[in-house]
């Protein structure tokens, strides 16, 4: 592309220039990472399993060769149900904290965005309070808790349409207003909760964990997540045209405010499912964007999967941390909050580059 | 890419707008054909802006009608309009580091639509639309890093590779140096020849004497004048727009004015 001798109307190559070439190769190459570290935190726990044991295992379990009966079974039940399905939300709900991050940055034409803004884990937060003071059974605590966070987001998208044509600046000024209110409402249920019992599991739930993944949650929620990831992964091309402003966008075709509301629709639904399987999980949202866009580029068609991949994978090596670090098991969030300030720290200066 | 005979042609009739009680535009009418360059002249808050963003259809008059080809605007889908008829905003920083490339890749969207990315026909209009503007050698540069009139020059390729024949510009030499004041204003000129229909708002008179064929007036929201910028721009239309009394030098074939 930057060979200045080569005229531009016989450039048919332009369609793969070697830098696109190499930013896929950074996708792939993110991509079997992330398949070689979800094998080894298989491995991973208190009851360590040797690597070649591990493969072995899982290629009888897909049906390739044998593996000792007797073992079979142990490993089963620690690998398959108890590991396995961990492993997945830590990736799952990585790929979509940082897919749903990538989306609310393109919306709001605005690389400091986290998809909080919007009041979605501000409302995820006070549903599950709500549902913990209220003692509800383990499964509803989450679904009560998604429903208020995209209740949230519909308030603060409320809030912004009282105005006539909203502009993006109204529409944060609604997410504010409505983050302010569902954190009152929070402090209201904490105030009621009995500070003996409930208080610390609403507070212990609000650092986010994978150690309480309820195999019912993650039966409903898992899929619909995998899917609403692909579907953003999908859409790149749109949410590019979403950085252009209102009268360009239109003056191109594009219906920018339907198309606005449906990616944040899509991306609070993400947002509001990954809290639903492991609570706040802070951080995640804002940094893997930004260092996948180092990586890829600003385009949207390769960031958001670069960013869903490394998102998982961000995720799982905390998760991984968090359970094996001490004997006890540390708050996902603290550890996604420690790693990912000092990461951003870290990357910061590149990150500055076009757009400071 | 050779001339066509003939294109759509931007038609207002009677554009009346109101913001409350305040009048933007009153009884408004013109025609943008292939081959005009238009400049649209006005002091600030004369209404251009406004005027601008109901030509493109961003906003309704309350009165009066904007025809496309002899069709109404406000009845033709957005991406059949986007084919005809382009826009150049002023030049802006986005806030993501795209490449110019992948900017004037945007000039597809009303052809790919939202979901399909560019196929062959969409990078040989890419790939023309760099080369009318000469910057194809910026085509793998990061926009966000590029000079304002580099950046205006990536906003015209993009217009161009929209393929639209008519082409409506916001200020396109606000901010440029002079030299890339002059060669923008050649380049929408040679746009005009090749059939193109041009309108761009300027503050500049001499901009509209020098580069081109038709100088549309605005003045507290009506047209003061339509006609070839010549006769329409003068030491006195100066003084009645801007309040400035100036001194009218002809050298023929040009005209200059300097303070009096």
């Amino acid at each position: 592309m930057n060979d200045l001798s080569t005229p531009a109307s016989s450039c048919v190559d332009c369609r793969q220039p070697s830098r696109a070439d190499f930013r896929t190769r950074w996708f792939w190459g993110g991509a079997s990472l992330l398949l070689g570290t979800t094998i080894l935190s298989l491995a991973l726990g208190r009851y360590a399993v040797p690597l070649a044991e591990l493969l072995q295992f899982l290629g009888a379990w897909l049906g390739l060769g044998n593996f000792p009966h007797e073992r079979y079974a142990l490993l089963h039940s620690l690998v398959v149900e108890v590991r396995l399905p961990r492993v997945l939300a830590a990736i799952l709900v990585g790929a979509g904290l940082s897919v749903s991050g990538a989306a609310y940055q393109a919306v709001f034409r605005n690389p400091l965005v986290s998809p909080g803004l919007l009041g979605v884990l501000s409302g995820c937060a006070f549903g599950a309070a709500l549902g913990m003071v209220l003692g509800l059974g383990g499964a509803w605590i989450p679904l009560l808790g998604g429903v208020t966070g995209l209740l949230a987001v519909a308030v603060g998208v409320g809030i912004a349409s009282l105005f006539h044509n909203p502009s993006i600046l109204i529409l944060v000024l609604g997410g504010i207003v409505s983050n302010a209110l569902f954190n009152a409402l929070l402090s209201v249920v904490k105030y009621l909760a009995d500070p003996l019992d409930q208080l610390p599991s609403i507070v212990y739930w609000m650092l986010g964990s994978l150690s309480a993944v309820e195999s019912a949650v993650l039966a409903w929620a898992a899929p619909l997540l995998a899917l609403a990831i692909l579907a953003m992964c999908l859409l790149g091309r749109a949410i590019d045209a979403l950085s252009l402003s209102d009268e360009e966008a239109l003056s191109l075709g594009v219906p920018v405010r339907r198309l606005r509301y449906g990616i944040i629709a899509l991306a609070t639904l993400i947002s509001a499912l990954t809290v639903s399987i492991a609570g706040m999980v802070g951080w995640v949202g804002l940094l893997i964007p930004h260092l996948a866009r180092l990586l890829v580029g600003p385009a949207n068609a390769r960031l958001v999967p670069m960013s869903a991949c490394l998102g998982g994978l961000f995720l799982l090596v905390a998760d991984d941390l968090a359970r094996t670090l001490t004997r006890g098991e540390i708050p996902l969030g603290i550890l996604t909050e420690l790693l990912g300030a000092i990461a951003f720290v870290l990357v910061l200066n590149r990150v500055r580059r076009g757009w400071l | 890419m050779s001339a066509p005979a003939s294109g759509p042609v931007l038609e207002a009739r009677g554009l009346r707008y109101a913001l409350g009680p305040r009048s933007i535009l009153d009884d408004i009418s013109l025609r943008v054909r292939p081959g005009d360059c238009i400049a649209l002249l006005g002091a600030n808050g004369a209404g251009k802006s406004t005027l601008l963003k109901i030509l493109l259809g961003l906003l309704r008059p309350q009165a009066g009608e904007v025809l496309l080809d002899g069709a109404p605007l406000s009845g033709l889908g957005r991406r059949e309009v986007a084919r005809q008829l382009a826009y150049v905003p002023q030049s802006h920083t986005p806030s993501f580091p795209f490449t110019v490339t992948q900017i004037v890749g945007q000039g597809r969207l009303p052809f790919t639509g939202l979901g399909r990315a560019l196929g062959t026909d969409d990078w040989q209009a890419v790939n023309q639309a760099l080369a009318d503007m000469h910057i194809e050698h910026l085509a793998g540069r990061v926009y966000t890093e590029l000079s304002g009139g580099e950046r205006q020059r990536v906003l015209i390729a993009r217009a161009l590779a929209q393929q639209a024949r008519l082409i409506l510009l916001d200020e396109p030499i606000t901010g440029l140096d002079y030299g890339h004041q002059r060669r923008l204003l050649d380049h929408l000129q040679r746009l005009a020849e090749r059939g193109y229909g041009i309108l761009a708002t300027t503050h500049r008179p001499e901009h509209a004497l020098e580069s081109a064929n038709r100088a549309l007036v605005l003045h507290q929201g009506r047209l003061l004048a339509d006609g070839a910028p010549r006769e329409v721009i003068d030491a006195g239309l100066i003084d009645r727009l801007y309040q400035v009394k100036v001194r009218q030098i002809e050298v023929l074939p040009h005209r200059f004015f300097v303070p009096s």
